[in-house]
């Protein structure tokens, strides 16, 4: 061989011997690698209401209150909190040692600014701000709230576990326009985003915040203490379900939050693999209708549905296996405690077609075109939209659905025109549990008209019952005030419930704590 | 580039959509969504925000995305190395790869390795990407083990092996394509140059076969071999796209598929123009590369 070939030979081999040796400095680490349900784009948990993002909320912040398992209001944040026999004002007390990631420390000035900017977007924050008369800084640890008159859900208010959280964040951003999005993570939650490290569409980085100091009570839901036990978390979107399913089979990653029930038999296979329900509330399906044109604005129509809807076969079509779902006859959250199927008679039983088509009849029904707005991308609003096409088709309905992607259907259900200029009469979608747990969260329910979510009902009644809810005095009140409403929606039909499903989480042999929660908290969670 | 622009712009102001009911969530009201709507100016008329566009586009900036808040450029600064690394590895594979099976498919026309390369060929045409990802994953990452399933290293950042490994399955399963294409044209145009007089002529001046295939005909044939080579590169960018997907590579390619599903304009401009400049400049450098083939083109 040419002499220059060999040493040439020898300079590349020399090379790639060196690159394949050279290894990375953080290799000791415990690295925790989870795949999320959807890809983080939106860092503000305020501005949006998307899971993935109140997902990563409970990464970087803390919470004044939390919930525990037991639907109990327990201090996170706040070391006490006294209320006055007025029960008018209340005082709270921050924990010591509370740090945000820049190192300053958690002041009331930054808790005020927090839940003022979180009650200029939730709907049970605009609640309590509505009977707010101020919110004080009595010094750096301990601020007041003072209200106008009673509202018995303030802490509760301040311990939502779902979208939107009231996060604390520092003052200076939490001074940012609601409705802008916010670009800075900084919180004072048990993880810090590194965000140098970001790359939307592919992943998140969080490290362990060292500074932070959790409560001594064990972790429940979001309550408790939130003890971080590896070094790193990186979030892998994988946007191929395959592909999440293959990466967890083969090691590459350790977690996947949500899997589609079809992959279940193909991951309990392999018996390094754990696939469970750790989601003890599950989430619930809708079919949402418009009320401002026929021919859903005739509560008879609306009605008819309730006999035909069959909640079992809308279960199977989401989550694939009965075992991942069940029929809930109610407008809250079965497992909890407002629920209970008081009124629910057209939807529960045998389903009565005759009946639904003689409502149909004395409706006025003239065969007006029903547009379904499916997403084609979303496969629970896409099995949902099949299953109603098919039961209108059967009532005789003139329904057809118009596919999209998901993209297109938030945009297109914005629209209030009838459905020749553009228009729906109806969409499916689902929310998780906890936002169906009570009349204060179930935006859906609400009959406020142009205010109200997309489909716009107008319903003077239901908007009555909920307010006394709001101002039942104790569990017994508030149980039957929750069950009037459910009987007046049971009447109006502002949605229809079709059921609720869980979608099971994956998990490898070497994760352990994992947090029997409606949402997949990473802190308690120790790799092997 | 103008007319790209133009072109791009109009088509996303006419594609149903809304970023602002993206980003405001399921749990959102048509009041909420008014208000983000009018916070990032798309309630402006188009001439006012493709003016915007434009005059920002003249100063060097694409905009910021509507979602994550980042410059696009550093979006797509994050995305060039993985598209660029995927390309190449598979422009390299496929180039080895395809030149010798053409070449040798046309020195034994009729033979029965000619009839398999064009079988091999029909073959690498008709199997979609994704199918044929699916079935490498299933093989080498699942049953064997011996490659990662999904996932991307930038280079540096671990060994070289390990940044190489990444790469094996994406470009196998996106370079098919590519190496039947690059094979087909290949033979065609040997088989063109092989019935010329000249290369008569060498073999009757008892010149070896080797040399005359390569020293000979294949020199001759570059012409159209560069050709396909430079439209295949424009093939190799859009099943990028599929092949980022399916193996979960951070490149330009998810980057356009995630913002066109959530209705990010600045994003998605952005990338329109830079896949438009890149098209541009490649089919310049194809032109340009004639000259090196065939002394006798001069521009």
């Amino acid at each position: 061989m040419n002499r220059r070939i060999r040493i040439f030979a020898a300079a590349c081999i020399a090379a790639t011997a060196g690159l394949a040796l050279w290894a990375p400095a953080n290799a000791q680490q415990k690295v925790l690698k989870f795949i999320p349900q959807a890809d983080l784009r939106i860092l503000d948990p305020i501005a949006t209401t998307a899971y993935i993002t109140r997902n990563h909320g409970y990464m970087v912040y803390d919470t004044l209150f939390a919930m525990d398992e037991k639907f109990q209001v327990k201090p996170q944040m706040v070391d006490k909190v006294e209320t006055s026999k007025d029960l008018l004002t209340y005082t709270f007390t921050l924990r010591d040692g509370l740090k945000f990631h820049d190192g300053a420390p958690v002041r009331s000035a930054d808790c005020i600014a927090s839940i003022d900017r979180w009650g200029k977007r939730d709907a049970l924050g605009q609640k309590l701000a509505e009977s707010t008369e101020s919110w004080t800084a009595v010094n750096d640890m301990t601020f007041r709230l003072k209200l106008k008159k009673p509202f018995p859900l303030a802490l509760e208010a301040l311990a939502k576990p779902s979208s939107n959280v009231p996060f604390i964040m520092p003052e200076r951003i939490a001074k940012t326009d609601p409705f802008k999005n916010i670009e800075d993570p900084t919180g004072s939650g048990p993880f810090r985003m590194v965000k140098a490290e970001w790359v939307p569409g592919n992943k998140v980085i969080y490290v362990k915040n060292t500074d932070y100091v959790p409560r001594k009570e064990p972790a429940s839901w979001a309550s408790g203490g939130k003890v971080v036990k590896v070094d790193r978390v990186e979030w892998i979107y994988i946007p191929d379900s395959a592909i999440a399913a293959a990466a967890l089979n083969a090691g590459e990653a350790d977690w996947w939050e949500q899997m589609p029930p079809d992959l279940i038999p193909l991951l309990t296979k392999n018996k390094d693999i754990t696939v469970k329900n750790i989601d003890p509330l599950g989430s619930m399906g809708m079919m949402r209708f418009n009320f401002l044109h026929p021919p859903f604005n005739n509560p008879k129509m609306r009605q008819a549905l309730l006999y035909a809807v069959n909640q079992q076969d809308y279960v199977i079509g989401i989550a694939g296996d009965p075992k991942n779902g069940k029929p809930c006859y109610s407008y809250y959250t079965c497992g909890t405690p407002l629920a209970s199927e008081i009124s629910a008679e057209p939807l529960k039983g045998a389903r009565n077609f005759e009946k639904a088509k003689q409502l149909i009849k004395e409706s006025g029904y003239k065969g007006e075109r029903i547009v379904i707005i499916d997403a084609t991308d979303q496969p629970i609003v896409h099995a949902q939209s099949l299953l109603t096409l098919d039961m209108l088709k059967k009532l005789g309905l003139n329904a057809e659905v118009q596919a999209g992607d998901w993209g297109t259907l938030i945009t297109r259900r914005a629209v209030k025109e009838p459905v020749e200029k553009g228009g729906w009469s109806i969409f499916h979608t689902w929310l998780v549990g906890p936002d169906m747990v009570n009349p204060a969260v179930n935006f859906p329910i609400r009959g406020t008209g142009d205010k109200a979510w997309f489909g716009w009902p107008t319903d003077t009644k239901i908007e009555e019952l909920r307010e006394a809810w709001f101002n039942a005095s104790d569990a017994a009140a508030s149980k039957k005030a929750a069950s009037a409403v459910q009987q007046r929606a049971f009447e109006f039909v502002p949605f229809i419930p079709t059921g609720q499903f869980i979608l099971p989480t994956a998990f490898r042999s070497n994760i352990s704590g994992v947090i029997i929660a409606p949402i997949a908290f990473l802190w308690n969670i120790e790799k092997k | 580039m103008a007319v790209v622009a133009l072109f791009v712009f109009s088509l996303l102001y006419l594609t149903p959509g809304d970023p602002a009911a993206v980003i405001a969530g399921d749990a959102a009201t048509s009041e909420d969504i008014k208000r983000i709507r009018a916070g990032l100016g798309l309630d402006e008329p188009f001439l006012v925000r493709f003016g915007g566009w434009v005059w920002a586009l003249m100063h060097g900036d694409l905009g910021v995305s509507i979602f994550t808040n980042l410059p696009v450029t550093h979006l797509i600064g994050q995305r060039v190395e993985p598209t660029l690394a995927l390309t190449l590895c598979t422009l390299l594979i496929s180039v080895l790869v395809a030149v010798p099976l053409g070449v040798i498919a046309a020195a034994r026309a009729g033979s029965w390795t000619d009839r398999a390369v064009m079988a091999f060929s029909v073959l690498g045409f008709s199997l979609p990407v994704f199918v044929f990802a699916y079935i490498l994953i299933s093989v080498f990452s699942i049953e064997l083990g011996w490659l990662p399933v999904q996932g991307y290293r930038n280079f540096g950042e671990n060994s070289f092996w390990d940044w190489l490994r990444h790469l094996i399955l994406p470009s196998i399963a996106l370079g098919t394509v590519y190496i039947a294409l690059i094979a087909r044209m290949t033979r065609a145009s040997m088989l063109d140059v092989l019935a010329q007089d000249y290369i008569r002529t060498a073999q009757a001046k008892g010149l070896a076969p080797v040399p005359v295939l390569v020293g000979h005909a294949l020199k001759n044939a570059a012409i159209p071999i560069m050709t396909i080579i430079g439209i295949g590169i424009a093939l190799l960018i859009s099943g990028a796209i599929v092949t980022e997907t399916v193996f979960a590579i951070p490149g330009i390619g998810r980057l356009t598929v995630d913002a066109i599903l959530r209705r990010d304009y600045p994003v998605i401009q952005g990338v329109t123009l830079l896949f438009s400049a890149i098209y541009v400049v490649i089919n310049l450098m194809v032109d340009l590369s004639y000259m090196l083939f065939d002394p006798r083109i001069r521009y």
